[in-house]
């Protein structure tokens, strides 16, 4: 479903070299690295938000690497949830119909299976500075989804939650996604995040991802010491200073 | 928990200190009020009760040169901001959103007629068009109505000279937009320029007006280079600061009061609009 393949770009003095990267349908990916590691700006290169120098980004069989974010039909959720402040809940979930065209009277009805799926209809008429971390998280995540993506992408979307709130969240996404059986790429750096609600792993290390596969095959057998870090086990180097 | 329960309790030392700090504030405060009021009042008093009562208002607003300047000044500001709402709104957003070869020279080439005497832009721009590139581009313009010394004139000139407030305001309201919103707006279906019309331009909404008003205000009040670069023929090119100059010349103190009043107001509405717009908070309040 998506392809990434042989991705290198620089973005000032930060450089991606020959990222690759394949998530199958359905699948729930989990991008992990530590803060730097380029998993935000990969995210950004397959939304066609950052253009890269090389390679290309492949998305339900098509080469969208050219292709303006518009048109590449996927579903993006930053960091900060990206809320537009001047627009309410219900304005903000069905921005996406809007935007291409779509009344506003059928957009509320198009959209409505998504907000009850979710447990936000009675936020409709609030505005967003008000909603708390949760809320926001639910209002960005029906907004990502109300255009019916391909795909989903989800850059850190727990991060700035509390304990709690972070597992009801993950536990929702996790669950919206087995509805909805959408490929969906999650950055994040917990590895107990990446255990609860992903499928595979992908580990990212400057600018390069290191290993992909579930988190008991990357735990059980890290090729880089960064992925063994990242998987709090023993890496190759650590091993080698044993043995000798 | 109580919420002044980890606050820290009221000490003599505190007490006093904040009376010594809102003491000081609310006198310097009803020093400056006083003074101002007074001198204000002063003048005002003394000007009215000489040349002004308020029967002959009606009759000061019946005064065809009056008319005919709020005429001219209503339509030459009101083109002027058409101007500034076309031309310096995209180039406030360029100037925010791009870095392009030459971007320090334009943002440089903005502010010139801030920090310009206006009375040199009005003589420079006199030089200008008496020059033959310039003669050449008047008759150029002689197509869409060109006459220096009529509206035109009053146009470009007001264009000018308020055209940099109105950008740098724009670029500063477009600077406070969270330009990764225009981006997720694109991953939503925008093309850039239904970004920039669903997104960049509600969020900059109050910056933009406040600065559209503020050249405006600019726009109407402007005298110095009026004079130098379109002169002053009545009923041709006589906009309100004009009316007060020569009323005020030809002893006609009535009309030429009429015409500050005019403006006065204007302005007021105008610093009203701006605060309100720009600051999002009340004016007669913190």
């Amino acid at each position: 479903m998506i392809h990434v393949r042989d991705i290198s770009l620089q973005a000032g003095t930060f450089v991606m070299e020959e990222v690759s990267l394949r998530v199958a349908p359905g699948e729930y990916f989990m991008l992990m690295g530590q803060t730097g590691s380029g998993k935000s700006l990969l995210i950004k290169t397959i939304c066609g938000l950052v253009r890269p120098a090389a390679g290309s980004v492949h998305i339900d069989g098509q080469d969208v690497t050219r292709a303006e974010p518009r048109l590449r039909n996927i579903g993006y959720m930053p960091q900060d949830c990206g809320l537009f402040p001047h627009l309410n809940v219900i304005r903000n979930v069905v921005f996406s119909l809007r935007a291409r065209g779509v009344g506003r009277s059928e957009a509320a009805r198009t959209a409505q299976p998504l907000i009850d799926m979710l447990g936000i209809d009675h936020l409709r008429r609030r505005r967003c500075e008000g909603l708390s971390g949760g809320e926001r998280q639910k209002v960005a995540l029906a907004r990502a989804l109300a255009g019916e993506p391909k795909v989903l992408l989800l850059d850190e979307p727990v991060s700035a939650l509390d304990e709690p709130t972070r597992r009801e969240v993950c536990a929702e996404l996790r669950q919206v996604q087995r509805h909805l059986g959408i490929a969906t790429i999650h950055v994040c750096h917990s590895l107990e995040e990446a255990r609860s609600v992903g499928d595979r792993v992908g580990i990212m290390h400057a600018g390069r991802v290191h290993q992909t596969g579930t988190v008991e095959e990357l735990s059980a057998n890290p090729r880089t010491d960064a992925v063994a870090r990242l998987m709090n086990v023993a890496g190759p180097q650590d091993r080698r200073t044993e043995t000798t | 928990m109580n919420r002044h329960d980890d606050e820290t309790p009221a000490t003599p030392g505190r007490f006093w200190r904040g009376i010594g700090r809102h003491g000081l504030a609310i006198v310097t405060l009803s020093f400056l009020g006083l003074f101002v009021a007074a001198v204000l009042s002063i003048i005002l008093a003394d000007v009215f009760s000489r040349f002004f009562h308020f029967r002959m208002l009606p009759e000061m607003f019946r005064s065809p040169q009056v008319v005919a300047a709020m005429k001219l000044s209503a339509f030459t500001s009101g083109v002027t901001l058409g101007l500034v709402v076309v031309v310096c709104i995209p180039v406030g957003y360029a100037l925010s959103r791009y870095r392009f070869p030459g971007h320090a020279l334009v943002d440089t080439i903005v502010d010139l007629p801030i920090v310009m005497p206006p009375l040199a832009i009005g003589v420079s721009l006199l030089v200008l068009f008496a020059s033959e590139p310039g003669k050449w581009l008047g008759r150029g313009m002689d197509g869409i109505g060109w006459d220096r010394n009529a509206a035109a004139g009053i146009i470009l000139c007001q264009f000018l000279l308020s055209a940099p407030f109105a950008i740098r305001a724009a670029k500063s309201a477009f600077d406070g937009v969270d330009r990764g919103l225009e981006g997720l707006a694109m991953t939503l279906g925008c093309t850039p320029m239904k970004a920039f019309w669903r997104v960049a331009l509600p969020l900059a909404g109050s910056g933009l007006s406040a600065g559209c008003i503020m050249a405006w205000a600019r726009a109407v009040g402007l005298y110095g280079p009026l004079m130098v670069f379109v002169g002053c023929v009545r009923g041709k090119s006589e906009v309100l600061p004009n009316t007060i100059y020569l009323e005020i010349s030809t002893g006609g103190i009535e009309v030429a009061l009429a015409a500050t009043m005019v403006m006065i107001a204007l302005a007021g509405v105008a610093l009203v609009a701006i605060h309100a717009l720009a600051g999002g908070r009340r004016w007669w309040g913190v």
